[in-house]
């Protein structure tokens, strides 16, 4: 069975675009990443799931149930917000003991262990604490009734590194035992190293949807000449960084060419790499055009689509 | 219930502040009366020859040499106001709130109904309007008896049970109004509470506006009226019911389907 599925999902705000034309799917027991830069539609994906807003059209499954029947569904679930807000004048403990009644369960155990785990102090006040702390108390309520999906909307800002580490330790622990995640983050790294399969969402569109090492293995290099301050013009370059006499470049070509190329130029050096994963989505982020991800994507996305 | 206890907890504070708040106005304007009591002869033929101002309060028609004249405008005032105030910042809050403070999205995404959700809002709403109306007339009728005068009990009970109705009224309207208007709800409240009395002094000096008193809840809730004919206008009541009524619905329906903000 399928967590979440999304066939046409689109919302609109008024004239302003959400998400157009959605279609995710994330597999039961997957540990999903959702990557995207801010605005592109991830908030709202995961909000719409959730039933805090209405679809425009399309429709969408999560845990194999229709949006509309989400007070049902939602008890299998725990979400976390970007933002995490909670009653200012309430104890963190009481917020904690109010989202298990909420849920008309005991979760007393599962949240005193969480809040060791994550040093988390039960006695202040919601207002008195950090962005980190607030984190941690929404990290308590989204998994102390042991849900079968987690719904995380950038779930590691504000997190300390040490945090980071223990939450998707803790993460991990809930997907072996076959609970589903599902979450959406800017920071890919987290995702690589985390995640098996991943969906990146650009203007609102899904843009590539593949295995981890699918969307990262690609026949593009990053190339680093030193001794030149140029390019010449005939040479397909992309991500091109200038620095004295040291120019860096993403190429995509044939490496024949590439050398024919490089051979006409003054360099004193020349490295060739496999480029980063950041830089291969930084440059999905930043250009239309189609780059190496949505060729290994399999066309899921057509050049037309991106340019709109 | 979990909800629901939550909202109590949370309002106590500010509810215990409203309702002793206003009985110790009414108290005070209680212990008043003895002193007064004296002078309110000569006062009560000045009251009744104010022209519009005696016709604006009722006050031709009740005597101030009586504690229950002296009550039903005085403190009629006080807790008509200071009610329809509190009714009105409750009731415009209660579901406001939560976008406002951006705890909507953590209240919703618990497995519960939204109308199960805004069931118990406007309960709450409707339970702590009661308590304050049950706690003040409750203190009021013990310092009636403490300055050792009389009140006939029927009239007491409409009298405050028509305050209440009135407050449970204005207070389902702006619960109703603050589903639709996502800022702002709380202004637009306790201005509209402001307005309601207004309309209604201005019912009582023209005969011309007297199809305002179809609007107001003071209109029905009005000691002048209550304590020389012994009952309520219960056409006017039962109005005013079904305004709270159909704001509430209209409420309930829209934040049943409308997009939260985050």
């Amino acid at each position: 069975m399928n967590a979440i599925e999304t066939k046409n999902l689109t919302k609109n705000y008024g004239k302003v675009r959400g998400i157009t034309d959605l279609n995710l799917t994330v597999e039961e027991g997957e540990f999903f990443g959702f990557i995207g830069p801010n605005g592109a539609g991830k908030s709202t994906t995961i909000r719409t799931l959730l039933g805090l807003i209405q679809p425009t059209s399309g429709s969408a499954s999560v845990l194999g149930q229709p949006l509309q029947k989400k007070a049902s569904y939602l008890a299998d679930i725990g979400y976390m917000p970007s933002e995490a807000m909670f009653y200012n004048e309430m104890k963190v403990g009481e917020l904690i003991a109010f989202s298990a009644k909420m849920r008309k369960q005991d979760c007393s155990k599962e949240a005193a262990m969480l809040c060791d785990r994550l040093k988390l102090d039960t006695g202040k006040r919601v207002e008195e604490l950090s962005l980190g702390n607030r984190k941690k108390a929404a990290i308590v309520c989204a998994m102390q009734h042991n849900p079968r999906l987690y719904i995380l909307d950038e779930p590691t800002s504000g997190l300390d590194p040490l945090m980071q580490k223990e939450f998707f330790e803790l993460l991990k622990e809930r997907n072996r035992k076959g609970a589903t995640i599902f979450f959406s983050s800017h920071v890919l790294s987290e995702v690589q190293h985390n995640c098996t399969r991943a969906a990146i969402v650009r203007d609102g569109r899904l843009a590539a949807m593949d295995r981890v090492e699918n969307l990262s293995r690609t026949n593009t290099k990053k190339v680093t000449l030193h001794g030149v301050s140029q390019l010449p013009v005939s040479l397909e370059a992309r991500s091109v960084t200038a620095a004295g006499d040291m120019v860096s470049f993403l190429y995509q070509g044939e490496i024949r060419t590439l050398l024919d190329e490089v051979g006409r130029l003054p360099i004193r050096d020349m490295t060739i790499t496999e480029p980063e994963l950041e830089e291969i989505f930084l440059h999905y982020y930043e250009e239309a055009g189609s780059g190496p991800v949505d060729q290994k994507a399999g066309g899921r996305c057509s050049r037309k689509q991106e340019v709109r | 219930m979990a909800l629901f206890v939550k909202e109590w907890k949370q309002g106590t504070r500010t509810l215990a502040v409203w309702t002793l708040g206003i009985a110790a106005m009414l108290m005070v304007c209680i212990f008043l009366f003895p002193e007064m009591k004296h002078e309110m002869d000569s006062m009560t033929k000045l009251f009744a020859n104010m022209g519009t101002f005696t016709k604006a309060f009722g006050m031709d028609l009740l005597n101030f040499g009586e504690l229950s004249g002296f009550y039903g405008v005085e403190c009629g005032n006080v807790i008509g106001i200071g009610g329809a105030l509190f009714a009105a910042y409750l009731g415009a809050g209660m579901l406001s709130k939560e976008e406002k403070e951006h705890t909507a999205e953590f209240l919703m995404t618990h497995p519960v109904s939204r109308f199960c959700v805004v069931l118990q809002k406007f309960l709450s709403v409707m339970i702590q309007l009661v308590v304050l109306n049950l706690v003040v007339s409750l203190l009021s009728w013990i310092s009636i008896r403490v300055i050792g005068e009389q009140f006939p009990a029927k009239e007491f009970v409409l009298l405050h049970g028509s305050y209440l109705l009135l407050q449970l009224e204005i207070g389902a309207i702006c619960f109703g109004i603050s589903a639709w208007i996502r800022r702002g709800s709380l202004g637009i409240g306790l201005g509209l509470a402001a307005v309601l009395y207004f309309l209604d002094l201005i019912s009582n000096i023209s005969t011309d506006a007297a199809l305002l008193q179809y609007i107001t809840p003071f209109a029905y809730a009005k000691p002048a009226h209550i304590l020389t004919a012994g009952s309520l206008d219960w056409g006017l009541a039962a109005l005013g019911i079904v305004y709270g009524a159909v704001a509430a619905a209209a409420g309930f329906w829209w934040y049943c389907r409308k997009d939260l903000t985050a």
